[in-house]
């Protein structure tokens, strides 16, 4: 469900859009990850929120950064976080965060994975329905949206078809 | 017949081709096919014009009018209840307080499931009966001016039956107070469908050509302050001389029950439609009623 390319030199520093091109912008210097996943390009200030969809249980380090300079998007978040891979459900949550956040696999400091998220046709047991008299939120009955846009996010509730936009999506 | 979001225009024509078939048909088709009946809240014309139709194509009906005489009232779950009924009939037809129970409803049988009305969700039958009578009295569906005026905000059929119109071309006028204009989400449904709309507040506004007037009920219970209600209650009042005033071609409809909004004096009026809709449920749900069961007119 994802845009894959090619492996690559794992990213060093906090902007890793082209490793190793000249960059007029300012860089935060860190240091390279042997594994682990790069998550760039996240809308500025939700980093944390990405974080939380995480969770909060890290083995190795987890590098953040805020509010940073951007090219295309004028400022943007970034999360570097050792010993961990983010899963299908993870990757999901984060497009509906953040919809043109790029991640970036790491093993061995190679990039041996790279893509953007792209949300499923129907998102299930994600997002929590907010309409108290909707099925869903009056019964255990697990959640379904179907995505009617991608950026920005646009899903509607398959079973009382109230429709949210990003600023109302509640995770689960 | 969960929703009409399900359906493309193709569909709904051969649903409405159908149910010209249906026009005074009263053969019994389902002869031996139980209907069953689930009305978790209260009901009078579609629960009496679902019974009438499955009672004239010959077939039964059984369930409850009323979830407090039902297993709900013990607790039991509405997938379990659909569980349970699913073995005593042939197609389920199923009124629900809550949004969406039409179709977890569905998704727990494989019966055929008829939504009778979800909260203000979904109420597709009369969406289907509604656009069967705007095609009877105009001919078409097609290069209309329709006019909405009242209760934007929260009726559920004005709602479903402007979406469906996305699906054919036509002018949409949308009168109602400031307190009860449409949600913004259907505006950018016709935005997003290149619909011709305009929104107003006052009635007069709207084309003297219309062909099609859409009125609701403008419900009290809506207004936290009466003195509000009292102002809009009357605004959007339908008589005799306002149907003079934007012309007597003018096709006047109403889903019923009405209070003041629409006048008596146009019970005669040949353009009132308001009646025939109500004739036209039935029909329609016969159609609706065979095509779900595969059992077609003979």
């Amino acid at each position: 469900m994802s845009e894959r390319t090619a492996p690559e030199r794992a990213p060093d520093r906090a902007s890793p859009e082209r490793p190793g091109a000249e960059r007029s912008e300012p860089q935060i210097k860190v240091s390279a990850l042997r594994e682990g996943t790069v998550i760039d390009h996240l809308v500025a200030g939700t980093a944390l929120k990405v974080l939380s969809v995480l969770g909060i249980k890290f083995e190795g380090a987890v590098t953040i950064g805020l509010n940073l300079d951007s090219r295309k998007a004028g400022r943007k978040d970034i999360i570097k976080i050792e010993r961990r891979e983010v899963s299908p459900e993870e990757v999901a949550k984060i497009a509906l965060i953040s919809p043109r956040a790029t991640f970036s696999i790491i093993r061995d400091f190679q990039v041996v994975e790279k893509f953007k998220p792209e949300l499923p046709d129907l998102i299930e047991n994600l997002i929590r329905c907010p309409n108290p008299s909707c099925v869903s939120s009056a019964s255990s009955v697990p959640t379904k949206f179907t995505v009617l846009r991608a950026d920005p996010v646009r899903v509607r509730c398959h079973y009382c078809e109230r429709s949210l936009k990003k600023e109302e999506i509640e995770l689960l | 017949m969960v929703s009409m979001r399900d359906y493309s225009r193709d569909e709904l024509l051969v649903f409405l081709d159908e149910a010209v078939r249906f026009e005074g048909y009263e053969r019994p088709i389902l002869r031996g096919k139980v209907l069953g009946s689930l009305f978790f809240e209260p009901s009078t014309r579609t629960n009496l014009s679902f019974s009438s139709a499955m009672q004239r194509l010959g077939g039964s009906v059984l369930g409850f009018a009323d979830s407090k005489v039902s297993s709900t009232a013990k607790g039991e779950s509405l997938k379990d209840t659909i569980r349970v009924c699913q073995n005593y009939c042939d197609i389920i037809l199923i009124r629900h307080p809550l949004e969406g129970a039409a179709r977890l409803a569905a998704e727990s049988t494989d019966l055929p499931v008829i939504n009778a009305g979800d909260g203000t969700n979904q109420h597709p039958t009369q969406t289907l009966l509604d656009l069967y009578t705007i095609r009877q009295k105009r001919g078409r569906l097609d290069n209309l001016k329709i006019a909405f005026i009242g209760d934007l905000k929260y009726s559920r059929t004005v709602h479903s039956l402007i979406e469906t119109l996305t699906h054919f071309d036509n002018e949409i006028f949308l009168v109602s107070p400031q307190s009860l204009r449409i949600p913004p989400e259907f505006i950018e449904e016709l935005d997003a469908r290149g619909t011709v709309y305009s929104e107003d507040e006052d009635f007069f506004s709207i084309a003297s050509d219309v062909d099609i007037l859409y009125t609701t009920r403008i419900q009290q219970e809506r207004f936290p302050d009466p003195v509000e209600y009292e102002k809009v209650k009357n605004a959007y009042r339908i008589d005799r001389a306002s149907i003079e005033r934007i012309g007597e071609n003018v096709t006047v409809m109403h889903p019923l029950p009405r209070l003041a909004e629409i006048s008596r004096d146009l019970d005669d009026y040949p353009g009132s439609a308001y009646f025939d809709q109500a004739r036209n449920g039935v029909t329609v749900r016969k159609a609706v009623l065979s095509m779900l069961l595969g059992v077609p007119r003979e």
